[in-house]
């Protein structure tokens, strides 16, 4: 609970300007705090006074040192491994060096065995490979109980898994299973220097505000990590590891969830989320021929068709190409919104893309106070030329 | 059918943001709705009963003014609605909202079907609901676009993926997690409205669902906030001036590190 030493407090309201959820409020002087307060820390650590403290008193798991190693999920579908997988060996390399421990990687699926072994060359001293036919397809209670009990044998001290729709899907089942702390979607990973603990940093509130979060009582240390935010390593063919095949018990096999089909990427259904570049469309495509124009800027470009909610709701698109709090959170290279409005809601979606650039024909639309580069136009007239000048650009 | 739908109240985001001038957030006229995905979740939940029969609860655990989102849930359909409040429950992570939840459900009694939004969109974590199906010890499918088929001990659903979407069938009681292309959610009607306001809300306590206290709240969480900042600003924007073909030119000159 959060706590008011009122000697203390001299009413001075930073507090109450700090606070997120005008939970706290300065009364007669004193500061007081209300039902809606979720203990984020924010006043406090603003309080110069030191008048405010949240008393925690959770129970300390007592073997916290017991638990050693940094381990990664590598995720495998349709006979690929996902691209986040290897920036997970990148970062879990470099946090296993800082605590000086092992890095491992654990891989589920059928027929898996070369994929398994690449893995040590991208950084896994060992590797746990779980391959059985029953694998293949994901289903969140199989592979939540496998990947549970690996942990709970091996004891690491951090796990991590790609923030993608099966990471997001059976890690929180894993660290429900384990009483583990699980931060979402994380874009930055570092130890602390004094203890050693993992600092999870993500965006929260649509990106509007960034928070730090610790689990300082329990382990395993569990992150979903935003996938392109890390950088993969290079293949290294002399490094040396272990692969390990993790036999399976019967039970570990039983699921209430059958997979009957598995419906596949057409151009369609690219993932938004691994693209370096998209091309961004809005309601000032006028129509659903318009989108024919923002797929040929996205053809120059190399990149994808990415849109706005307003689009996707007229049926333009289909919805996995929706970018921002309702639709897909996107971070790539460069991002082009043509005839988007700005929406706080769509921003939220792409406000850590590396550049934006903004084309739109009115000069007051808020997509202007994120984009990086503005044209300010229509944009019937300004891509076409913009199509024709990068052709030109690559011929030249 | 009886189905239980999660829902949270959540600042509205186009609330919420920083100060630009003194770096805080800012709060005033913060306003709260009911989380986006939820009211999918709900939406789709009194479909539900519309086709199959049955009744709808709706659950939300939060401070008192919460029950302003299970007003509004009753004025779009559901039957029952329930507050899980205490001033012990503040702080809670993903885990002890989960917990919380699923002692709240426990005290209830059964339902056949489990409805939440695909996340929440203050925290954004999607945690939630695949913690509570855990702790009722339920199989649970998340981002659900599309249920195809209910049966008496299954149901057969369309999950999204990265990459396209799985056909997958589970059996009952499940949680299903939603996403917004699932259905249309309905504004309330005037009966709806009007029966809401009449509406008497089941508020539970911590003790009253017999919560162990170590499991509530922050001091249930194994997750703790250590720091809350600002994003890095962005640069300064360039509005390239001139005519078409200037501008035009001027952008290809910026975007030639990816051509
Ligand atoms: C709960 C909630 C969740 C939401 N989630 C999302 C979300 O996930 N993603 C999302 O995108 N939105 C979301 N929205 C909707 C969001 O608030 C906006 O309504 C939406 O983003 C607007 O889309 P738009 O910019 O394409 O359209 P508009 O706002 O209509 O903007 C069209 C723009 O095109 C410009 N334009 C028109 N004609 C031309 C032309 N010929 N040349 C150049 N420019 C032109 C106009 O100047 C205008 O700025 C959400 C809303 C709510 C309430
Ligand atoms: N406090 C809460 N009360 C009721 N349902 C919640 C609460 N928090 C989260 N949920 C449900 O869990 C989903 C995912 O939330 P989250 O894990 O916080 O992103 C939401 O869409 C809700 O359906």
């Amino acid at each position: 609970m959060l706590k008011i030493d009122k000697e203390l407090c001299i009413g001075c309201g930073i507090c109450e300007e700090q606070c997120a959820f005008a939970a706290i409020e300065v009364k007669d002087g004193v500061a007081e705090v209300g039902e809606n307060c979720n203990l984020c820390g924010a006043c406090v650590e603003v309080c110069e006074p030191g008048a405010l403290v949240s008393d925690i008193q959770g129970a300390v798991k007592t073997d916290l040192a017991s638990w050693s190693g940094v381990w990664v999920f590598c995720e495998y579908r349709h006979a690929e491994l996902a691209q986040v997988s290897l920036e997970l060996l990148g970062i879990g390399r470099k946090l296993a060096d800082r605590r000086g421990v092992s890095l491992s990687a654990v891989i589920i699926g059928s027929g898996i065995g070369k994929c398994a072994e690449s893995l040590t060359g991208y950084g896994a001293d060992t590797v746990y490979a779980v391959d059985h036919p029953d694998v293949e397809h994901f289903t969140e209670d199989r592979y939540s109980r496998i990947l549970a009990r690996l942990i709970g044998e091996h004891r690491p001290e951090i796990v991590l898994a790609g923030a993608t729709a099966i990471g997001r899907s059976f890690i929180p089942g894993v660290a429900t299973i384990l009483d583990a702390g699980l931060t979402a979607d994380c874009t930055s990973l570092e130890i602390r220097e004094e203890d050693g603990a993992l600092l999870q940093t993500r965006p929260a509130f649509g990106g509007n505000i960034m928070a730090t979060i610790e689990c300082p009582r329990s382990r395993p240390q569990m992150a979903t990590v935003r996938p392109k935010v890390m950088k993969a390593p290079e293949f290294d063919s002399s490094r040396q590891g272990e692969v390990i095949e993790v036999d399976l018990g019967s039970g570990e096999l039983a699921s209430r969830i059958r997979v009957i089909e598995t419906v596949a990427a057409g151009e369609e259904t690219v993932n938004i989320q691994e693209s370096d570049i998209l091309v961004s469309g809005g309601r000032g495509l006028e129509n659903e021929k318009g989108f024919a124009l923002i797929r040929r800027l996205a053809k120059a470009l190399n990149g994808d068709v990415a849109a706005s909610r307003a689009v996707v709701d007229a049926g333009w698109i289909p919805y996995p190409h929706q970018v921002g709090q309702t639709g897909k959170t996107v971070a790539p290279k460069l991002y082009i919104a043509c005839g988007i409005s700005g929406a706080v809601q769509h921003v939220a979606g792409m406000q850590s893309a590396d550049v934006i650039v903004a084309i739109n024909r009115d000069g007051n639309a808020p997509i202007f106070n994120v984009a990086d580069f503005g044209i300010v136009g229509d944009l019937n007239e300004v891509i076409p030329k913009l199509i024709t000048k990068i052709e030109e650009h690559r011929q030249a | 059918m009886k189905i239980a739908v999660c829902i949270k109240q959540v600042p509205d985001a186009k609330d919420v943001r920083l100060d630009p001038t003194t770096n805080t957030l800012a709060r005033e006229g913060v306003e709260s709705i009911m989380n986006p995905y939820d009211q999918h979740a709900l939406e789709e939940a009194v479909r539900l009963k519309e086709k199959f029969g049955g009744e709808v609860t709706v659950i939300t655990m939060g401070p008192p003014q919460a029950e302003e989102v299970l007003r509004l849930a009753i004025a779009c359909g559901a039957d029952n609605a329930v507050l899980v409040s205490d001033r012990a429950f503040a702080g809670a992570d993903t885990w002890a909202t989960a917990y919380t939840l699923g002692r709240a459900v426990e005290t209830l009694g059964n339902f056949d079907l489990f409805l939440c939004g695909k996340q929440a969109i203050d925290g954004d974590t999607a945690q939630v609901g695949p913690g509570l199906a855990l702790r009722l010890d339920i199989p649970y499918l998340t981002c659900v676009q599309k249920i195809r088929e209910v049966g008496e001990k299954a149901l057969v659903a369309e999950r999204m993926m990265d990459d396209g979407f799985d056909v997958v069938e589970i059996s009952l009681p499940a949680l299903l997690t939603v996403v917004k292309n699932i259905n249309e959610p309905r504004v309330p009607s005037l009966k709806g409205k009007m029966k809401a306001k009449k509406a008497v809300i089941t508020a539970l306590t911590a003790e009253a669902i017999k919560a162990d206290p170590a499991s509530i709240g922050l001091a249930g969480s194994p997750t703790q906030v250590v720091r809350v900042f600002p994003p890095e600003p962005r640069g300064e924007s360039a509005v390239f001036s001139g005519s078409v073909d200037e501008q035009v030119a001027q952008l290809v000159e910026k975007l030639k590190p990816y051509l």
